[in-house]
C-alpha cells in the first residue's frame, strides 16, 4: 500500500524537473531528477517496483514535454534494467553502482531522444548535441545522484520495511 | 562654680579654634591641603565606584544576556519579516513593470488583441525549447497561436489543455520562421538550434545584409502574422560558392528570462500543407 507513494512523489519530481531544475543549466543541458531518482530507486534493496515507477514517470512527463513518450518509457526502462543488472554485480560499493547508472543511463536516454529527433528531421550536431547536451547533463545528474540515493535509499527503507526474523 | 567656669572657657576656645579654622578655610588659607585631601578622597571613591560597578555588572549580566539575546532573537525574526516583504514587494515591483511594457506594448499594436500568461514550466528535456504557460483553451488558446512579449516574438502555441498550453520556441531546433529583412528588403528563412541560438538561411545572393539590420516575420506560410521583431544581425556568412547567405542572429527576446507572455489570440495559423506540391511519380 506505501508503494502509492510514487503517484505524488513523481508528480512533485516531474514539476520540480519542469520549473527549478530545467531552469539550472550547464551550456546547454540540465539534470534530469527522474532520471537520477529511477536509478537510485532501481538500486535500493528489495524495491520491486522500479519499472512500474519508470511506466508511471513516463506517463506523466509526456503530459508536459514535447517529446513522444515512448521514447521516455524506453530511456527510463533502460535505466532501471541498467539499474537491476548492476545492483548485483556491485552491490558492495552501491554509490558506484549509482554512478554507473547514472552515468550509462543518461547516455543511453540522450542518445534515444537524439535519435528520435534525427529521425524525425530535426537538424541536431551529434557533436553539439553531445558537447553542449549530453556531457553538463550527465554532470549535473552525476552531482545530484548522491543526495537522491540518500533520500531514495530512506525512502526504501520506508516503503519496503526490512523484517526481522524471530 | 570653678569647674564650671573652665568648662566654659574650654567650649569658648574650642569654638574660637573651630571658627578660626574655618574663617582660615573659607578664606583660602587651606586650599593646597584641603585639594590634596579631597583628591585622595575622590580617587579612593573612584577606586571603590569602579570595583563595585564592576561586581554589580557581573552578578547583573547572565540576566542582561537573556533579555538581550530575546530581544535580538525579536529583531531577528522582524528582520526576516521584513526581507521577506522587501522580496514580496521587488517581484510585484518587477511584475508590474513587466505587465506594464506588455500593456504598452498592445496598445502600441491595437490590431491584435492578447490574452497575457506566466510561464509555468520548461520542456524536462534538454533538446527541445518549449515552455508551458498558465493558459488554456478555456482562456481562448488556440494551437498555431504567435506568442509574444514586449520586446519580440517567442514561439507559437503548439499543445493546449484546458489551463496550461505549451509554447514551441523560436530557438527549438524543430522550428523554422519565414522572416523579411527590412533594411535589405528580402526575406529568409530563421531556424533554432540545440543550443538556443538562431540563425538565418536562404538570404538571397544578391541581397545587401549586414550586421544590426532588423528581422521582422514576413507573414509567409501563415504560421505567423507579419511584421513581429524577431531580432537582429550579428555578422553575415556571404560565400560565393554558396547558394545563399547565412547569418547569425540575436534575438530581441531574452529566453532565459521569460516570465509573463502575450498570446495574440486574434490569429489564425494556416495549415498550408495541402497546397504544398508533391512530387509527381
Amino acid at each position: 500500500m506505501r508503494n502509492i507513494i510514487a503517484i505524488p512523489l513523481l508528480a512533485l519530481a516531474v514539476v520540480l524537473q519542469s520549473t527549478i531544475v530545467s531552469q539550472f543549466s550547464l551550456l546547454a543541458g540540465y539534470a534530469d531528477l527522474i532520471l537520477v531518482m529511477l536509478a537510485a530507486w532501481a538500486l535500493q534493496k528489495g524495491v520491486t517496483t522500479a519499472f512500474q515507477w519508470a511506466f508511471l514517470a513516463s506517463i506523466m512527463i509526456s503530459t508536459i514535454s514535447h517529446m513522444p513518450w515512448v521514447i521516455t518509457l524506453a530511456g527510463y526502462l533502460g535505466v532501471v534494467l541498467l539499474a537491476v543488472l548492476l545492483q548485483y554485480r556491485v552491490w558492495q560499493a552501491p554509490l558506484l553502482a549509482m554512478f554507473s547508472v547514472t552515468f550509462l543511463g543518461t547516455l543511453f536516454a540522450h542518445l534515444l531522444s537524439f535519435l528520435y529527433l534525427r529521425v524525425s528531421g530535426d537538424p541536431l550536431p551529434f557533436g553539439d548535441s553531445m558537447g553542449l547536451i549530453t556531457l553538463p547533463s550527465l554532470l549535473l545528474n552525476l552531482l545530484i545522484s548522491i543526495p537522491m540515493y540518500g533520500l531514495m535509499r530512506d525512502l526504501a527503507g520506508w516503503v519496503f520495511p526490512v523484517r526481522e526474523e524471530a | 562654680m570653678k569647674d564650671l567656669f573652665s568648662r566654659s572657657l574650654q567650649t569658648t576656645v574650642i569654638f574660637l579654634i573651630v571658627g578660626g579654622i574655618l574663617a582660615l578655610a573659607f578664606g583660602g588659607f587651606f586650599s593646597p591641603v584641603s585639594n590634596r585631601f579631597t583628591s585622595g578622597l575622590v580617587s579612593v571613591q573612584y577606586w571603590f565606584a569602579i570595583r563595585y560597578q564592576a561586581i554589580q555588572q557581573f552578578l547583573s549580566a547572565p540576566r542582561d544576556i537573556i533579555t538581550l539575546r530575546a530581544r535580538n532573537a525579536e529583531l531577528e525574526t522582524q528582520i526576516s519579516q521584513l526581507q521577506t516583504q522587501v522580496i514580496d514587494l521587488q517581484q510585484r515591483v518587477s511584475q508590474t513593470e513587466i505587465l506594464s511594457a506588455l500593456v504598452d506594448f498592445s496598445r502600441a499594436n491595437p490590431e491584435n488583441s492578447y490574452e497575457a500568461a506566466s510561464v509555468i514550466g520548461r520542456d524536462p528535456s534538454p533538446f527541445l525549447h518549449y515552455i508551458i504557460i498558465n493558459r488554456g483553451s478555456n482562456d481562448g488558446i488556440l494551437r498555431g497561436m504567435p506568442v509574444v512579449t514586449n520586446q519580440g516574438l517567442v514561439g507559437r502555441i503548439d499543445a493546449v489543455i484546458a489551463d496550461a498550453a505549451r509554447v514551441q520556441l523560436i530557438t527549438d531546433p524543430a522550428s523554422t520562421l519565414n522572416v523579411h529583412l527590412k533594411n535589405a528588403n528580402t526575406d529568409a528563412v530563421l531556424l533554432g538550434s540545440v543550443t538556443g541560438d538562431i540563425s538565418l538561411d536562404m538570404i538571397s545572393q544578391d541581397a545587401t545584409v549586414q550586421g544590426g539590420d532588423l528581422i521582422l516575420t514576413s507573414g509567409l506560410g501563415g504560421g505567423y502574422p507579419p511584421d513581429l521583431i524577431v531580432g537582429q544581425i550579428i555578422n553575415v556568412r556571404k560565400l560565393d560558392y554558396e547558394l545563399f547567405q547565412q547569418a547569425t542572429v540575436q534575438s530581441a527576446v531574452d529566453f532565459t528570462r521569460l516570465d509573463i507572455v502575450l498570446v495574440i489570440t486574434n490569429f489564425r495559423a494556416v495549415d498550408i500543407t495541402p497546397l504544398m506540391p508533391t512530387p509527381s511519380p
